[in-house]
């Protein structure tokens, strides 16, 4: 039996010195990682020395697939197997998506989200995503040469539960420990705030490849808090292509049902990199050969101008329902900062300085913002820097409520709520008798059910027979920090109970993403073995330490008894992770995690009445 | 407790209390500890948003002191103050821009902003919790208008 170290007193041993701890942005068109090294975050570059990875996937067949350059470069020759901008999918059921005939894919209409059928099978996006994920993944493991403590992934302010559940399965799938979802524009100020110890309140106009998000921050002494957000989910430079694609179209005298496959990503591609170009110039060249004509003309950044204005438009008045939403005037803006590639068009820029009256800030470059944001605030939540003393205060960008007679919702959590909330209804039964009780949950801001987005359907049973709307039953929703909601319903009389986690329909269970997990990326059953007894140890070792700091730290709330025994469990734990194989350490692991569970607790709730001491309503 | 509220202190209270207990800070720690800081970074969140908005702060004095509001059961309004929400809302209906309607906001948020003012005399000086009461349901009723309109002006912006 290997021996046991023990430190001295009063200090925590720290086998890894530094976890390595990641931030990812999954964009619309590319996405990044970034990491904490030497006190900095920086953007981690591929073996070509290229940062960006373009979120585009390419399956070859059944087992083989290109991501990144190599899969955008083939989107033309086999666009019914490359797939981009899939975070447009990701969580949207069929009906959900607009401008179907733009798309050069074979959508599959899964109860609840979209699915693709490529030449490996069908696809769902959160596959397509994880992809993606895994990639990034490998790349920071290999820049390191090191396992992956966590992650922190980033998401547009704006998605809701479905989009956001969506985003953590991926992460998952890809093997990815999620630390924490935070939104972009809120990763994007933490790299703007402490780069330029910035305080005041703030806009963040987040215009990516396929989202467009606000948020009105307010940033004081490490404290991000977000006032409101705002935003469309459906709305980004890949619209601005769209638009100059319809605008072409229509002076070519073509229309968009005549175009094959590989003229409609032909023309994207063409017509991106026009958009692109004329973020330099007053005019380029627009040309495409398409399988039956070929398409050459000058366009001019004024014509462009105008055929998106109505783009730009559509962002500044959700600019402007936040600034209401935050009940604050356009002057009590004590800066801009711009997000997101799409933001180097210069009608966006103009558009967003005429707005504010003042020019956007735009020193860090616009693409890899977010994921430095991100990479800082994953470093934070693993414990490697104490000394920045960040705290991220975010809201609910969209009203969660429940359907109600007559196709009603009733709104329970208001948008722009500070996470996390927990906010109660009573409701009660409709019919003498009445013993169940149907809950569905929807997200959004109408008033008809039919308008907003159905998060899930429940029910409640067993309630006893009383008179109609005798039955109390409170219904309770939680949502945590990352935004994801869980609702619970309880009769009060009796007590009975019903509780949801709130997944999307599609909803991957964890045993299908323990087997796609296998399937996909895992090749080889040694690898799958030596990933495993990894993960296995990584998570024995995090949940040591922090047992040992506990105890170092609390050790007098344990009476001698359970201090024996919590030293048992980490015995085993230690024991089991010399022997080597992966299921008894997670057994172990598991066995001191639950044996914990009494004293965290208990220390917790010291360590906050500690805080809390004293105060009470009349001093606050 | 007073009504009147220093909002800059009660921010920078709220904030603090979060740092104490929010679950970022155990985000290193187990599933137990991460619960127990949701739990009460929730009530620290619940108590913030009651203090912080004046109608909903007011509202909890005067429960506190006996006098609680029960606005669905206590509709009666006076007859002045039933006329202008009369006129406001045939202002609303004929309102066919952002600007009529950002007109039409912020005369009732001016008004609310009065009716505000009266309450914290009639909550810190003279301490009569029944008219407050009456009070804060008058003002429920503008700020229910005031989002009326809100959801108007995002109806037409969309």
């Amino acid at each position: 039996m290997a021996l046991l170290q023990i430190s001295e007193p009063g200090q925590t041993p720290d086998p890894h010195q530094r976890r390595i701890a990641i931030g990812i942005d999954l964009g619309t068109t590319h996405s990044l990682v970034a990491s904490v090294r030497n006190g900095v975050s920086e953007c981690l570059p591929d073996e070509q020395g290229r940062v960006i990875l373009p979120s585009v996937v390419r399956y070859l067949d059944a087992d083989r697939r290109q991501i990144g350059f190599e899969a955008l470069a083939a989107q033309v020759g086999d666009p019914r197997n490359t797939i981009s901008s899939v975070k447009r999918l990701m969580g949207r059921g069929i009906h959900d998506i607009g401008s179907l005939a733009q798309l050069p894919y074979q959508l599959g209409d899964k109860p609840g989200m979209v699915t693709l059928q490529t030449i490996a099978g069908e696809k769902s996006p959160v596959e397509i995503s994880a992809e993606i994920l895994a990639t990034l993944r490998y790349r920071a493991e290999d820049s390191f040469n090191d396992d992956i403590y966590g992650a922190v992934i980033t998401v547009p302010a704006y998605f809701d539960d479905a989009q956001r559940q969506a985003t953590k399965d991926a992460a998952q799938l890809a093997g990815l420990k999620v630390l924490r979802l935070i939104n972009e524009p809120t990763a994007a100020a933490i790299a703007y705030g402490l780069d330029n110890a910035s305080e005041g309140v703030y806009a963040i106009y987040d215009l990516g490849g396929g989202t467009f998000d606000i948020s009105i921050l307010r940033l004081t002494q490490g404290v991000f808090e977000v006032v409101s957000t705002g935003g469309d989910s459906a709305l980004g430079g890949d619209d601005y292509d769209r638009a100059l694609v319809e605008w072409v179209l229509a002076k070519a005298g073509l229309a968009a049902d005549t175009l094959s496959p590989s003229d409609k990503a032909a023309m994207q591609q063409a017509a991106r990199a026009c958009k692109e170009a004329l973020s330099a110039a007053e005019s380029v060249p627009f040309s495409v050969r398409l399988a039956r004509a070929s398409v050459n003309f000058e366009m001019k950044a004024a014509d462009f101008e105008t055929a998106t204005a109505h783009l730009t438009q559509r962002t500044l008045a959700a600019v402007r329902k936040a600034l209401r939403d935050a009940k604050l005037a356009k002057d009590a803006i004590d800066g801009v900062v711009l997000v997101g590639g799409s933001t180097r068009m210069p009608q966006v820029r103009k558009a967003v300085a005429s707005f504010f009256g003042r020019e956007p800030l735009t020193n860090l470059n616009p693409d890899e913002v977010v994921a430095l944001g991100a990479a800082i605030s994953a470093n934070q939540l693993v414990g490697n820097n104490t000394g920045a003393d960040l705290l991220l205060l975010d809201v609910i960008p969209l009203s969660l409520g429940i359907e109600t007679m007559g196709g009603l919702v009733e709104r329970i959590v208001p948008r722009n709520q500070t996470l996390p909330t927990a906010m109660a209804q009573d409701f009660t039964t409709y019919q003498d008798g009445q013993t169940a009780l149907a809950l569905h949950v929807v997200q959004g801001e109408r008033d008809l059910v039919a308008d907003c987005r159905s998060l899930a359907r429940f029910e409640l049973r067993g309630i006893p027979p009383m008179v109609a709307g005798a039955a109390r039953i409170r219904v309770t929703f939680t949502v945590d920090a990352d935004g994801l909601l869980s609702v619970n319903a309880r009769e009060q009389g009796s007590g009975v109970e019903a509780h949801i986690d709130v997944k999307p329909s599609y909803g991957l269970s964890d045993e299908e993403i323990a087997r796609m997990l296998q399937e996909s990326f895992s090749t080889a059953q040694q690898d799958m073995q030596a990933r495993a007894l990894a993960e296995a140890r990584v998570d024995a070792d995090r949940l040591t330490l922090a047992t040992q700091s506990a105890l170092a730290a609390d050790v007098n709330l344990l009476s001698n008894d359970q201090r024996v025994q919590i030293d048992r469990l980490m015995i085993h734990v230690a024991d089991a992770r010399v022997q080597g194989d992966p299921a008894t350490i997670e057994a172990a692991t598991q066995a001191l995690a639950k044996g914990t569970e009494a004293f965290a607790a208990q220390r917790m709730n010291r360590g906050i009445r500690q805080a809390l001491a004293g105060k009470n309503i009349e001093s606050i | 407790m007073q009504f009147a509220q220093d909002r800059a202190v009660l921010d920078a209270r709220w904030k603090e209390l979060q740092r104490e207990a929010h679950p970022d800070k155990f985000a290193a720690q187990g599933a137990a500890a991460q619960r127990i800081a949701m739990q009460w970074s929730v009530r620290i969140n619940e108590a913030y948003q009651r203090l912080k908005d004046p109608l909903k702060r007011a509202s909890y004095l005067c429960e506190l002191h006996g006098a609680p509001i029960h606005a669905e059961s206590n509709t009666a309004m006076p007859t002045d103050f039933l006329m202008q929400q009369m006129q406001w809302r045939e202002a609303l209906d004929a309102a066919r821009t952002v600007q009529d309607m950002d007109e039409i906001a912020s005369e009732s948020n001016a008004v609310g902003r009065e009716m505000l003012l009266k309450i914290e005399q009639t909550l810190d000086v003279s301490r009569d919790f029944s008219a407050a009461a009456q009070q804060v349901r008058n003002l429920m009723f503008i700020e229910r208008f005031t989002s009326e309109v809100d959801a108007r002006i995002d109806q037409l912006e969309q």
